[in-house]
């Protein structure tokens, strides 16, 4: 028996790194941002029943990039997480941060203990009464947690998309507006410059003035219909589709 | 939380494994205390008069939708325990369920109820049919049976839209766990005898959804009229009856100023009748 050779720990952390981000970066992209009723996620998939935004609980929703089966597991493991919380306390007492604490420590203790880590990034978004008290956590691959605000992409082009979100991204927009701004982000991932439709986009919201379950999907007729109204609403910004260069429509 | 949280805080391998969509049965397998009647109780004598006991409730369909309606009175033996209790549960968005007898366990099955209804449709990705629902409920109702030849026996009544038929549809129970389905309408609780003969007058296939809540209000006048253990309508301390509708628009909890309105018709109707409306001999 030879003896293995000896490889460095950082070495070993950064492999696994690696490895991971390049998992994610085959995916297509996600965006999550804020609008004046909530909270928006919007990602590039086009399955109709695979998806990538979930609920979790009443405020919680669940978005995910990267592998289906890893980031499936994990969204089950909140709903199952989530559920039971509430069902011994109140479900008021179910919380984003809760959920994102326990992905992260789970994650975390994937990366550092297996061969291989998880080749995921996905975000919780919790709604809150105002949107000051809006949560939205991004956890990596590695278990790190970033309390994210307005708006954040993650997925194969993050920083071309995060780019083109940021010259869109209005603070306060309506509903239109914002979609808007994430399709027009999405639709600059890997620098190409496509044209996205309703049948290859899963697009959710948190609505804050909604009873009970705030988790409402957008698909069908409803998407196609305010697809046409995002994109007037982009239209009418100064930063249309047509001059991207024209600036930010906020600060 | 608890031994399932022990120690790391990442999510337990319980909560990884794919397994079943079922809520209760994921708590029966990770966490069996935290369910409902799952403790053993001393054998001989009843516990009955531990949980104060819920009474009546009528539903009824009208075209295009179900009402589910319940007095406010919970007992305990002859005392008044609860005036202003609520029996109706909104289960999930197309369906509601109503309690009958032991309130405690009732309650807390309801509670569960709710959360299988929506555990499932979050890890499926889509509701359980109406029928799939009421079949869910009686195995929920015939793991009670233990508790209920103690004395402790729940008896829900399950009311929902079903989006196939386009109609509302009502299910009762046995302690058992024996689920029959019922058609027009249907009581259950100590003052349903009365109430069931009232409704059997007022029913007609062709009322509206104020009609309906009216109708249901009228025979929960005539339960708490015979049945000492139904409150009827409380005008001087403003309490009435509630009650959930369910169409193809939803669940919706019927305004407490609507209910109002109704039920002083009621009251007022019976200053001059006191035994309600009459039904034509023939």
């Amino acid at each position: 028996m030879s003896m293995p050779f000896y490889v460095s720990p950082e070495q070993i952390m950064k492999d696994k790194a690696d490895y991971a981000r390049k998992g994610i970066a085959r995916g297509r992209s996600a965006v999550v941002l804020q609008y004046d009723g909530g909270i928006l996620f919007v990602a590039d998939n086009m399955s109709r029943t695979l998806h990538k935004i979930s609920e979790l609980y009443d405020r919680v929703a669940f978005a995910a990039v990267g592998r289906y089966n890893e980031f499936e597991n994990l969204r089950l493991a909140g709903v199952r997480f989530a559920d039971m919380h509430g069902y011994t306390y109140d479900r008021s007492d179910v919380t984003g941060q809760m959920l994102a604490n326990a992905y992260a420590q789970t994650l975390g203790a994937v990366f550092t203990d297996s061969n291989k880590p998880w080749e995921v990034e996905i975000v919780v978004g919790e709604v809150g009464e105002t949107s000051d008290t809006d949560q939205i956590y991004r956890i990596t691959f590695d278990g790190s947690v970033v309390d994210e605000h307005d708006f954040l992409a993650m997925g194969g082009s993050a920083e071309r998309v995060t780019t083109a979100l940021r010259e869109r991204y209005v603070k306060g927009a309506p509903l239109a507006e914002a979609l808007d701004a994430a399709v027009h982000a999405l639709a600059h991932e890997n620098g190409e410059q496509r044209e996205l439709e309703a049948a290859s986009l899963e697009v959710a919201v948190l609505e804050r003035s909604r009873p009970h379950r705030k988790f409402r999907r957008i698909q069908g007729d409803r998407l196609v219909r305010m697809l046409e109204g995002a994109r007037a609403a982009g239209k009418g910004s100064p930063a249309g589709p047509r001059s991207p260069e024209g600036g930010a429509g906020a600060d | 939380m608890s031994e399932a949280f022990g120690g790391s805080g990442r999510l337990p391998a319980a909560f990884m494994s794919p397994g079943t969509s079922s809520f209760v049965d994921f708590l029966s397998a990770v966490s069996p205390d935290r369910l409902p009647g799952r403790s053993d109780l001393p054998q001989g004598g009843s516990g009955a008069h531990l949980t104060p006991e819920a009474t009546t409730i009528v539903a009824m369909t009208f075209p295009g939708g179900v009402i589910l309606a319940g007095d406010r009175r919970a007992t305990s033996g002859n005392v008044i325990a609860n005036r202003d209790m609520d029996k109706l549960f909104r289960t999930d968005e197309f369906s509601a369920m109503a309690i009958a007898g032991a309130a405690g366990i009732g309650i807390e099955l309801a509670k569960l109820f709710q959360v299988e209804l929506e555990h499932y449709e979050k890890r499926e990705g889509r509701p359980l049919s109406l029928e799939g629902k009421a079949n869910r409920l009686a195995t929920m109702i015939r793991s009670n049976l233990g508790l209920a030849m103690q004395g402790f026996v729940v008896v829900p009544l399950l009311v929902g839209y079903d989006e196939s038929r386009s109609e509302g549809r009502i299910f009762s129970y046995d302690p058992v766990g024996g689920r029959y389905e019922e058609h027009r309408y249907h009581s259950i609780g100590s003052g349903s005898v009365y109430a069931r003969g009232s409704l059997k007058k007022l029913y007609r296939e062709d009322l509206t959804e104020t009609d309906a809540a009216l109708a249901a209000l009228q025979a929960l006048y005539d339960a708490a009229d015979d049945d000492s253990a139904t409150g009827g309508p409380d005008v001087y301390r403003k309490i009435y009856p509630l009650i959930d509708v369910v169409t193809d628009e939803g669940h919706r909890r019927m305004a407490a100023a609507e209910v109002e309105e109704l039920a002083e018709t009621v009251v007022t109707g019976r200053t001059e009748r006191p035994d309600g409306p009459t039904a034509p001999v023939r």
